[in-house]
């Protein structure tokens, strides 16, 4: 990869850069991913985000959880920066929601998710290297009587300039730790053209135990005297536990107990988890499926159906007048898409160890939610906030799922209960993790566009029909069907999730239809589904306009310069308009959302009828780039997770239960299929935007418009293993 | 009980002659870093080396496996993490949440012993683990990488 141009930087991070890029030895500094209890015993606490240990090792606290998305790195990164360590002596700290809670959210919050980890972090933890590094500074001034403003500071080395003495964070850190903090609105942070360690392709801090088993996930930890336990949760979504018989299983090896977790579930306790789940394979349990039992993807497919042309909806976005300027179009083109409920399928299934007494409660966890792991504890053993706490572990992998729900530390809590003072470690077997999930919501969309003579679109009109997150957690903030949220992606105002195309006569509209069926977040939440009926079906416009697709959306996009942007960066490393070699064929979209600006080009041929995607070309606009080889990573990352969902990805109801259970059923995609990506970042500096969740929505519509491309017909259903093409 | 060959040491196992490897090796010999992720053999996760193959213990029971079949896991695959396919997988910082990782490495670690050079093609047929991430892209760079290592250092 090569230096970065420091005026107006342009990253293009491809598989040449993959395979051929940084040499970083195996020197690399690793995460004590245990959760320390409070703070690195010999280092003095300078500020909450930065302590130093006095061989200069500077341990950065981070509040916000790495479940792979590198976030980590990125914020130490910036707090580094400004604090002006040596980034070789810099390790990692994450520190508890106890510890934020007894120090008043000193550290702020501490969810992850929305693709939020950095850009709504970054303002307070470069002040806080910053203030660090101002008290560090006087530190040594105040030692040398001389005036702070003639040090200056270099990798963690300060020295006085006019007299030629040295010395460093280490030695002057306990001195630092003692003095009064500057206000931290009052420095004045770096411009981020001047960055050395932020803005840089730094390794990732937390790699080398991921690569010999030393990394302990939540799923990993063993404590003395622990118990396993193993659940099985009602089939059907609405159902309750009526009866178990314990006294079949209560002699098999290694059983402690069998107990009633909550309403809905049942859980084995034993001394292993295999024990365990054998035992609970062979209870005799009994379900009241109730009215539950009659939903089916058949029952949810016509309520979608009927929500398209259902009288009621809420009218999001009116403009102009729709109906008259399809009446007077000269020519009308109709779509109606539909996408299906799909599951997170995290590699780590979920999994909580608790340890309850009635004075205290603990719980190790993966969670993008720390602060709510904390409350779910709290709430589920009764026991005050203020004597629970939670030991963050390394999630394997989140994507949306391990938020605010907490359903699996709830279980644990119920289940440590039983067992006063010895920890149990729930685990989720996987086909417990599939038909338990919040899935990605279930959508179908009409869509209807006018164009003139010329090919100009003059009207568009989408109807969407589907289940709405809000309603399912927390009803109370969408009155009367206004949901927005379910939206995303198609929002007037600037700033997040904004629709890029001007049309003259514009309306969009939602009708809700909720099912059964739990939902949530998904790695790009409700951009998925609307770039897809956005973006397929303006390809649907271009192609009977008579158009190219990539002019046709430059023309619609006018008004808004960064969608175009990365539209044309996406098109010009993707060779947009170029001969391809025969059977090859392109497609292109763009989409926004999580505040930065994303278009992506495919390449894809039909062999024998199946799909095959060979090259992916993916532009972000993320306003800042944090670590430019992560931020590639990730988007390689959602090309994988969105393709997974375009081929493969459908959860199906039947009899009110979910059907497929497993990976055999559930397929994902694997290394075989994963096409050449190639990452072009255009930061334009004058925002902060998301990087793990807004390039998805542009993988699926770029390579359906491809296959677009290669029949000349648009696929509407999703995913393509229906219609027989992978 | 089972007498089990593990990362080079023989150990009395005391788990039911039913119980997958990857359980005793992570509840009976304390081992994690073989993972957990389908318990069918589909995700590779608990990918580990039997008599130097790769093989998926969710579903191997400790009853096919005899005292004198070398059982090797990621914790075992090298000293200091120096295996050729560990040293790819660092510098090209292939991880990302890293729960699949083990499995991949072991997985790769296994095609290389095998096929010193593997082609794209050979990668495409070997490495069937799922990473839900999306790493793939750098772990088909990596292989190629420690191949290079591997050939030119003589170990893998």
């Amino acid at each position: 990869m090569k230096t970065p141009n420091l005026s107006r930087r342009r990253f293009v991070i491809g598989s040449a850069a993959a395979g051929g890029g940084l040499a970083v030895g195996l020197r690399v500094p690793f995460v004590r991913a245990q959760a320390a209890a409070g703070g690195a015993t010999d280092a003095s606490e300078v500020n909450v985000w930065v302590a130093v240990r006095p061989d200069d090792t500077c341990v950065i606290r981070v509040a916000r959880t790495e479940m792979g998305q590198g976030t980590y790195t990125g914020l130490a990164q910036l707090v580094a920066e400004e604090l002006e360590c040596d980034w070789s002596k810099v390790t990692l700290e994450p520190i508890t929601p106890g510890q934020n809670l007894a120090r008043k959210r000193a550290w702020g919050e501490m969810g992850t998710g929305g693709s939020r980890g950095i850009r709504t972090s970054q303002d307070y933890v470069r002040r806080g290297g910053a203030v660090a590094r101002t008290m560090l500074l006087q530190a040594a001034a105040d030692e040398w009587q001389v005036p702070a403003i003639e040090l200056t500071v270099d990798k963690g080395v300060i020295t006085h300039t006019p007299s030629g003495r040295t010395t460093t964070y280490g030695k002057v850190a306990a001195a630092a730790s003692k003095l009064a903090p500057p206000d931290a609105k009052s420095l004045t942070l770096k411009d981020p053209k001047a960055w050395k360690i932020a803005g840089q392709p730094m390794p990732r801090l937390d790699t080398l135990d991921k690569l010999n088993g030393k990394l302990v996930y939540a799923i990993d930890v063993h404590l003395p005297g622990m118990l396993n336990a193993a659940i099985r949760q009602c089939p059907v979504f609405g159902g309750r536990l009526a009866s178990f018989d314990a006294g079949k299983v209560r002699r098999m090896p290694g059983v402690k107990d069998v107990v009633k977790v909550d309403d809905t579930s049942v859980a084995v306790v034993a001394d292993t988890w295999w024990h365990a789940k054998k035992a609970l394979d062979a209870l005799p349990v009994r379900w009241e499926a109730g009215d539950g039992a009659r939903e089916s993807s058949a029952t949810i497919e016509a309520r979608l159906k009927e929500g398209l042309d259902a009288p009621e909806a809420y009218r999001y976005r009116s403009e102009g007048d729709v109906e008259a300027a399809l009446g007077s179009a000269a020519k009308r083109v109709e779509a109606v898409y539909s996408i299906p409920f799909v599951a997170h399928a995290t590699m780590e299934p979920m999994t909580c160890t608790v340890r309850y007494t009635p004075q205290r409660a603990e719980c190790w966890v993966s969670t993008q939610n720390a602060e709510a792991s904390l409350a779910a504890l709290a709430e589920t053993t009764g026991v005050p906030l203020a004597q629970c706490e939670a030991y963050r572990h390394i999630a394997g992998g989140g994507f949306g799922r391990r938020g605010g729900n907490q359903d699996y530390v709830k279980q644990a809590a119920s289940i440590a209960q039983h067992f006063p003072g010895t920890p149990v470690k729930l685990i989720w077997s996987r086909e417990e993790d599939m038909t338990h999930d919040f899935y990605r919501p279930i959508a179908q969309c009409r869509l209807r566009a006018g164009l003139d003579g010329d090919g100009n679109l003059v009207a568009l009109h989408a109807r969407l029909s589907g289940q709405s997150i809000n309603a399912f957690v927390n009803p109370a903030s969408i009155a009367n069907g206004q949901d927005k949220r379910q939206l995303q992606g198609w929002y007037t105002e600037p700033g997040d999730a904004q629709l890029g195309y001007t049309v003259p006569n514009l309306l969009l509209e939602y009708a809700m239809r909720n099912t059964t069926v739990p939902v949530g977040p998904w790695r790009g939440v409700n951009t998925n589904q609307n770039g897809v009926f956005m973006e397929c079906f303006i390809e649907e416009c271009a192609r009977a306009a008579g158009r190219d697709s990539l002019e046709f959306r430059r023309a619609l996009l006018a008004k808004h310069p960064k969608h175009r942007a990365v539209l044309e960066a996406a098109a010009e490393k993707g060779g947009w308009g170029k001969p391809l070699p025969d059977g090859v064929h392109r497609g292109i979209a763009q989409f926004m959302g999580y505040g930065s600006y994303s278009a992506a080009v495919a390449e894809v041929s039909l062999r024998d009828g199946k799909l095959r995607v060979h090259r992916m070309v993916l532009a972000l606009d993320c306003g800042h780039a944090v670590n430019p080889q992560q931020i590639a990573a990730q988007v390689e990352g959602s090309v994988a997770y969105g393709l997974s969902s375009l081929f493969y990805g459908e959860n199906t109801v039947d009899g009110g239960h979910m059907v497929e259970r497993n990976f055999d059923a559930y397929p994902v995609l694997r290394l075989a299929d994963m096409p050449k990506v190639e990452t072009v970042l255009l930061p334009s500096y004058d925002f902060w935007g998301g990087v793990g969740e807004p390039t998805i929505c542009v993988v699926s519509p770029a390579v359906l418009n491809a296959l677009m491309a290669a029949t000349g017909k648009p696929v509407r259903t999703l995913p393509l293993r229906k219609s027989g093409l992978v | 009980m089972a007498k089990l060959d593990i990362n080079g040491q023989v150990r009395d196992i005391p788990a039911d002659p039913d119980t997958p490897l990857l359980w005793a090796l992570r509840e009976q010999a304390g081992l994690t870093g073989t993972k957990y992720g389908c318990g069918i053999a589909q995700c590779g996760a608990c990918s580990v080396h039997v008599n130097g193959r790769v093989t998926r213990s969710c579903s191997l029971p400790i009853s096919a496996i005899k005292p004198t079949d070398k059982i090797v896991t990621i914790e075992a695959l090298s000293p200091e993490s120096s295996h050729p396919v560990q040293r790819a997988w660092a510098e090209l910082d292939v991880p990302q949440c890293g729960y699949c990782q083990s499995g991949q490495i072991m997985a790769a670690a296994a095609l290389l012993a095998e096929k010193p050079n593997p082609t794209d093609a050979d990668i495409d047929k070997a490495m069937t683990n799922i990473c839900r991430c999306g790493t793939y892209q750098r772990i088909r760079a990596a292989v190629h990488r420690a191949a290079r290592y591997a050939r030119a250092g003589g170990q893998a």
